[in-house]
């Protein structure tokens, strides 16, 4: 299979398109033909979406699909399908992989090993400098212009702490109107720190990770954004004063997007408590303060997206002590059911604005043509029915991925995606649908 | 109590169960049979993943003294320095049937990991774990802070006590002592007031904020405000003063001049104040000689009362556990 493209039509009948209007989706021959199931063909497979929520196809931004190099923990393979399990039908795969993805060769490698698995849209992120290190400028151009089409490139995992280097990116990607997404942290602030610098760290005598090792970078990198005239992205936003920057950033007309994760919407700093490595991740968790104001900025329009900072970790690298474990959790299939418990059932959210946070901006900030498109007729048919009545508990193990490194193991989410459509094609049917594809 | 991981979460009659043990296994140190049969047939790991000799030998000399079996493994010319994890070693003292480890470790939360991950069922005793706590350090010093300011150089007459209402300094390296760590909740657990003298830059994250410690940027300032009961001098540790542009002081002599306790500062003290140290000293850094050996340095008393207070430790995780089944 590749360049998914389904051969069966699909009839979904009954959704909520955004959560607002019921209609029926025709998906045939990779577009939307219809809003209304007369028009559907005679061997169309029925889908039953009554009380279902129809969304465009989610879009991830950041996540770590650790091929090549890391195939132990997780493959573009395995990836994809956490991904279309989680609703999602294009992610964005980060470039801190070995080698590094800095490289065309490297970029068409993991492009075109998604579209064989053809499960989601595999969009390989570029690095900015060559091997991540900060120093020299990778080949943009090259990646930019290979068959990838790369158009967002991140040092993701190290900062671009380089203020001129950080300059010189901003500036070069205007050539192929591509971006830069930081990973903001001030490396000498965080010299071997292991969670957030505040109370909890200093009862638990782990080193601290401040915010202003955050909030200083942003500032930098808006200032120099709307310096040259550039666009900036930045990576898992994690502080109040972070959100305060980036709204005083786009009110002098910065072009600047910035993005949340999940966890970072769900929990805070007290987790470590227990040394439990599934909970250390970078950047760390914050404290409730914290966490009110990504949901308020999210909410206000001042983040723009949720992603996933999807991160697989084999089993030794978290089953072990604090100080030795690896940074970063799984997260691709709890996105969706965290940001309905967060910010969906608590008002702060519509789904029509989840459309928007987790599709329609992310396929936008990445220029993903196809992507975060209206559920209208002749779109591409990228869509994610989710039920929001679905409540489960999150079992780690039994996740798509090779990894289960997920700190929510035990929490009840309200709801989740049931069924995912790339061009057309079912990426993801819940068991509910089981026998009906038959 | 099942493990002792850190002060936050012994209770104060758990705290003084502990001295008053201690005290009942000093009394029979001075006995010319010194070793006890308790816990014969026992099987106590000191698993020490950094070195210390001092603290080693002290959890050593405690256990067998109880007539335990011990088993030494320290990461040098062990399987712990070839990289060896924490996990696999505990499977191993696990299956050669350890009833209790006494774990020191460079990472914050290992005894705790060891103690809740599953990967073992003994008893574990934190030894010291990266910038966390020492539990039995603190207990050590509350056991000698008692003797002699509660009981009046006996620990008969501590019998019961807490060190209510005395008001102790601690001078350092709070940021990352593990002794200041575990002394701090202790002190306070037991009524103790407690004065933290520290550079700014050598404090943790919150520590002004907090209403119940008293926080003084300099020596002198903290001796001027405060009847102070007793001193605690923290080791300097060499690797955190200077180079790199990320010292946390600007120089030794600076350190000294500021935070030291020399003769002049000792005599400025109440009378009946006295001098602990965890120890290995710094002698001129951040104590003098004549500091450290005036009558009223109870630091090698300490170390003696380490032996007492391990026993404690060690008898009422093991001992107890018997009496309760």
């Amino acid at each position: 299979m590749s360049a998914t493209t389904a051969s069966r039509a699909y009839v979904i009948e009954g959704a909520s398109l955004y959560g607002e209007t019921t209609a029926d989706l025709v998906l045939v021959d990779g577009v939307i033909a219809s809003l209304s199931a007369a028009d559907a063909p005679a061997d169309s497979v029925r889908i039953d979406a009554s009380g279902l929520v129809a969304l465009p196809g989610l879009v991830d931004l950041h996540t770590h699909l650790r091929e090549p190099g890391r195939e132990d923990a997780e493959t573009i393979e395995t990836g994809s399908r956490t991904a279309a399990r989680g609703g999602f039908t294009a992610v964005h795969a980060m470039a801190n992989t070995t080698p590094t993805a800095d490289t065309a060769g490297v970029v068409e490698q993991v492009w075109s090993r998604g579209r064989e698995v053809g499960l989601v849209d595999v969009f390989p992120v570029g690095a900015v400098t060559v091997g991540l290190n900060g120093t020299q400028l990778s080949e943009m151009g090259a990646m930019a212009n290979s068959r990838a089409q790369v158009r967002v490139f991140s040092d993701d995992g190290k900062c671009v702490h380089d203020a001129l280097l950080m300059r010189r990116a901003l500036e070069y990607v205007k050539t192929f109107g591509g971006v830069v997404a930081q990973h903001a942290q001030d490396p000498r602030l965080t010299e071997g720190s292991q969670m957030n610098e505040g109370l909890v760290s200093a009862e638990l005598g782990l080193a601290g990770w401040p915010s202003v090792a955050e909030e200083s970078i942003i500032a930098r990198d808006v200032l120099l954004a709307g310096h040259v005239g550039s666009r900036v992205h930045i990576c898992h936003l994690s502080t109040a004063g972070s959100v305060e920057i980036i709204r005083w950033a786009k009110s002098k007309g910065i072009d600047v997007t910035a993005e949340v994760m999940p966890h970072h919407l769900l929990l805070t700093d007290e987790s470590a408590r227990g040394y439990d490595p599934r909970f250390k991740v970078n950047p760390p968790l914050r404290t409730q303060a914290d966490v009110d104001a990504v949901r308020a900025g999210l909410a206000d329009g001042t983040i723009d997206i949720v992603a996933t900072d999807h991160a697989p970790h084999p089993d030794e690298d978290k089953d072990c002590e604090w100080g030795a474990a690896a940074m970063g959790m799984i997260g691709l299939e709890t996105a969706l059911g965290i940001v309905q418990r967060t910010m969906v059932d608590s008002g702060a959210l519509s789904w029509r604005d989840v459309a928007r946070v987790m599709s329609e901006t992310p396929a936008r900030i990445g220029l993903d043509h196809g992507h975060g498109r209206p559920l209208e007729v002749g779109e591409p048919a990228n869509v994610t029915l989710v039920d929001p009545q679905a409540a489960w508990t999150v079992e780690p193990s039994a996740t798509a991925s090779r990894s289960n490194n997920s700190p929510f193991g035990g929490i009840e989410l309200p709801g989740r995606a049931v069924a995912t459509f790339l061009r057309g094609a079912a990426t993801h049917l819940d068991q509910r649908f089981e026998g009906v594809t038959a | 109590m099942r493990h002792l991981l850190d002060t936050d979460s012994l209770s104060r009659e758990d705290a003084i169960r502990i001295l008053d043990t201690a005290g009942q296994m000093a009394a029979t140190q001075e006995r010319e049979m010194r070793k006890l049969p308790t816990l014969r047939g026992r099987t106590v790991v000191n698993l020490f993943f950094e070195d210390s000799t001092r603290t080693r030998i002290s959890f050593e000399a405690a256990a067998k003294r109880l007539s335990a079996d011990v088993i030494n493994f320290s990461a040098k010319g062990s399987s712990l320095s070839k990289g060896e994890s924490l996990k696999d070693t505990a499977l191993t003292l696990q299956a050669m049937g350890a009833d209790a480890v006494v774990v020191r470790h460079w990472a914050s939360g290992a005894a705790q990991r060891l103690a809740e991950s599953g990967w073992m069922h003994g008893h574990v005793l934190n030894a010291g774990d990266g910038t966390h706590q020492h539990p039995t350090q603190a207990l050590l010093d509350a056991f000698t802070m008692r003797r002699h300011l509660v009981g009046g150089g006996k620990d008969s007459g501590a019998n019961g006590k807490a060190l209510e209402g005395l008001t102790f300094a601690i001078v350092g390296d709070i940021l990352h002592s593990r002794v200041a760590g575990s002394n701090i909740p202790l002190l306070r657990t037991l009524g103790a007031n407690v004065v933290i003298v520290a550079p700014p830059t050598l404090l943790p994250y919150g520590m002004t904020d907090r209403s119940d410690i008293a926080v003084h940027y300099t020596l002198d300032e903290a001796i001027e405000a405060h009847d102070l009961d007793g001193i605690m001098m923290l080791r300097v540790q060499r690797e955190r003063m200077t180079g790199g542009g990320s010292g946390f002081f600007p120089s030794p002599e600076e350190y000294t001049r500021l935070f030291g306790l020399d003769g002049e500062r000792l005599r400025r003290l109440p009378d009946h104040a006295i001098v602990l140290h965890p120890g290995p000293m710094n002698r001129g850094l951040e104590i003098s000689a004549e500091a450290a050996d005036h009558p009223r340095s109870v630091i090698v008393e300490q170390v003696s009362n380490g032996v007492a207070v391990r026993m404690a430790a060690l008898y009422l995780l093991l001992a107890g556990e018997e009496a309760a089944e």
